[in-house]
């Protein structure tokens, strides 16, 4: 009898460790889910804006200097390799774009251009898709990290090397309101 | 998340455990309860496998919901989309439902299998932020899954409310020559009496259906803006959103809703009992309510 109860606790306690450290990887492989979502819409980002210049450039022959920088940034941006680099350019490329699109508030023949306004839907979009891509990110690294650091399932976490995660932070910079200079 | 999917077993069990008694009732008007309460028992295992995988065509059916249409709805689809990646779900699929109402409801059996449907009155009168806000809500339930239990709970109430219109009408027009036979086999008395708890029965159950549909939608409305609100960091948006919806509920009316459905629409559609109140008579809280917690939010 009191052998059957040893084998069935040693039976539980196998299948409790399994489930924990299944769900280590199940919250890992959520976080790297969740960071290929951030480079997929980036991707996409940078597929629309040189459609966006070429449609916006003739009414907005003025700002040239705008329009160079967004391009410029959209080239820094596909360049850059690294984590720390990748996101400093995407930020500016974010910020230049966040420009662009306060200043094609000044102009009604535009707004008023179907394939403009298509195009500021599918940019507007994306940019609130990479933010929010971000925030899941971060919600699923807090997961795993609570994961990896509270009692019970920190002791599978520590014996098979299941490493707290990084979380996206925003820079600076980006925290700011946008300052439109309409001149 | 898990306590729902619970409450989907129960509910399930709750079905199976009314239409059998119910299908004694009705057997035993005609002096056949165990035959009754078999063939219920068939249906019922049919009706809710039916209700399971086929629930959710079946709720957008009625709500005369179309696919949305690519181009013409990109930014719809683009918001639902938004709030996917937020929620971390699949993408669901995306509805509208050609109405001026001002409307929106999610359904399916679980994420891999939702769908978000929004009315054309919703689509033209909210701004981007606001209908951002309302797709989240749905998000919500999705992720939550609501959507399961509701959907079930609308094939119950369904149900119950379809067989005791059948059994009424069955009593109205079948009455005499039912009666005629009976008499003739054995002694009337116990059987009338039968079919008189079966006939209270039948009145019963469709209060008891609603009051369930009631219990289980109130708080889940309260629940879902909160987790909306956790998805687009922005609770003013869905509270002006949830004041445009309900300053149109009674101007203008929803039409392919009906009682089985009224509770899993963001706002109650049918306002059937004087809904201003936050009456035990409300599938949902008032919206004055629900805008109020959600400005203290912000």
């Amino acid at each position: 009898m009191a052998y059957i109860i040893v084998l069935a606790l040693a039976a539980l306690i196998v299948f409790y460790v399994v489930g924990l450290y299944n769900r280590l990887v199940r919250l890992r492989n959520a976080v790297r889910n969740a960071w290929h979502q951030i480079d997929v819409q980036l991707k996409r980002r940078h597929d629309l804006i040189p459609n966006l210049v070429e449609v916006v450039k003739d009414y907005m022959s003025y700002e040239q200097e705008t329009l160079q920088k967004v391009i410029e940034a959209r080239g820094a941006a596909m360049n850059a390799s690294g984590t720390a680099s990748v996101a400093q350019a995407e930020n500016m490329l974010t910020g230049a774009l966040k420009s662009l699109f306060a200043l094609m508030e000044a102009y009604p023949d535009l707004k008023a251009n179907q394939n403009v306004r298509e195009l500021q839907e599918e940019l507007t979009s994306t940019e609130n898709k990479i933010a929010f891509a971000r925030q899941y990110y971060n919600d699923s690294v807090m997961r795993m990290n609570n994961a990896t650091e509270l009692f019970p399932s920190s002791l599978i976490a520590a014996s098979f090397g299941f490493q707290r995660e990084e979380y996206y932070v925003v820079p600076e910079a980006e925290r700011e309101p946008v300052k439109v200079d309409l001149r | 998340m898990a306590v729902n999917r619970n409450k989907s077993v129960l509910l399930l069990a709750g079905v199976f455990l009314i239409l059998i008694l119910m299908g004694m009732a009705f057997g035993n008007a005609y002096g056949y309860p165990e035959f009754g309460g078999v063939a219920a028992l068939v249906i019922a295992a049919i009706y809710v496998l039916w209700a399971y995988f086929g629930g959710r065509a079946a709720i957008l059916a009625i709500s005369s919901a179309q696919e949305a249409d690519p181009v013409r709805d990109r930014q719809l689809i683009n918001l639902v989309d938004e709030m996917r990646i937020a929620a971390g779900l699949p993408m669901p699929k995306v509805y509208t439902i050609e109405s001026d109402a001002l409307n929106a409801f999610a359904t399916g059996r679980d994420p891999d299998h939702a769908a978000v449907a929004v009315t054309r009155g919703l689509i033209n009168k909210l701004n981007r932020e606001e209908l951002q806000g309302v797709v989240a809500h749905e998000m919500s339930h999705i992720r939550n899954y609501d959507i399961r239990l509701m959907m079930l709970v609308a094939a119950l109430v369904g149900a119950v409310v379809l067989l005791a219109d059948i059994f009424g009408r069955s009593l109205w027009y079948g009455g005499s020559s039912r009666r005629f036979r009976r008499t003739s086999e054995r002694s009337g008395s116990g059987a009338a009496i039968l079919a008189l708890i079966g006939i209270v029965f039948m009145i019963l159950a469709p209060l008891f259906a609603s009051l369930l549909q009631m219990a289980i939608s109130r708080r889940r409305e309260f629940l879902a803006d909160a987790s909306a609100v956790e998805l687009t960091r922005n609770p003013h948006a869905l509270a002006t959103a949830l004041e445009k919806i309900d300053n149109a509920l009674e101007a203008t009316p929803l039409p392919g809703a009906s009682r089985a459905t009224q509770h899993i629409y963001i706002a109650n559609p049918l306002r059937s009992f004087g809904m201003r109140a936050s009456a035990l008579w409300s599938t949902h809280p008032p919206t004055a309510a629900r805008i109020k917690v959600l400005q203290a939010m912000g």
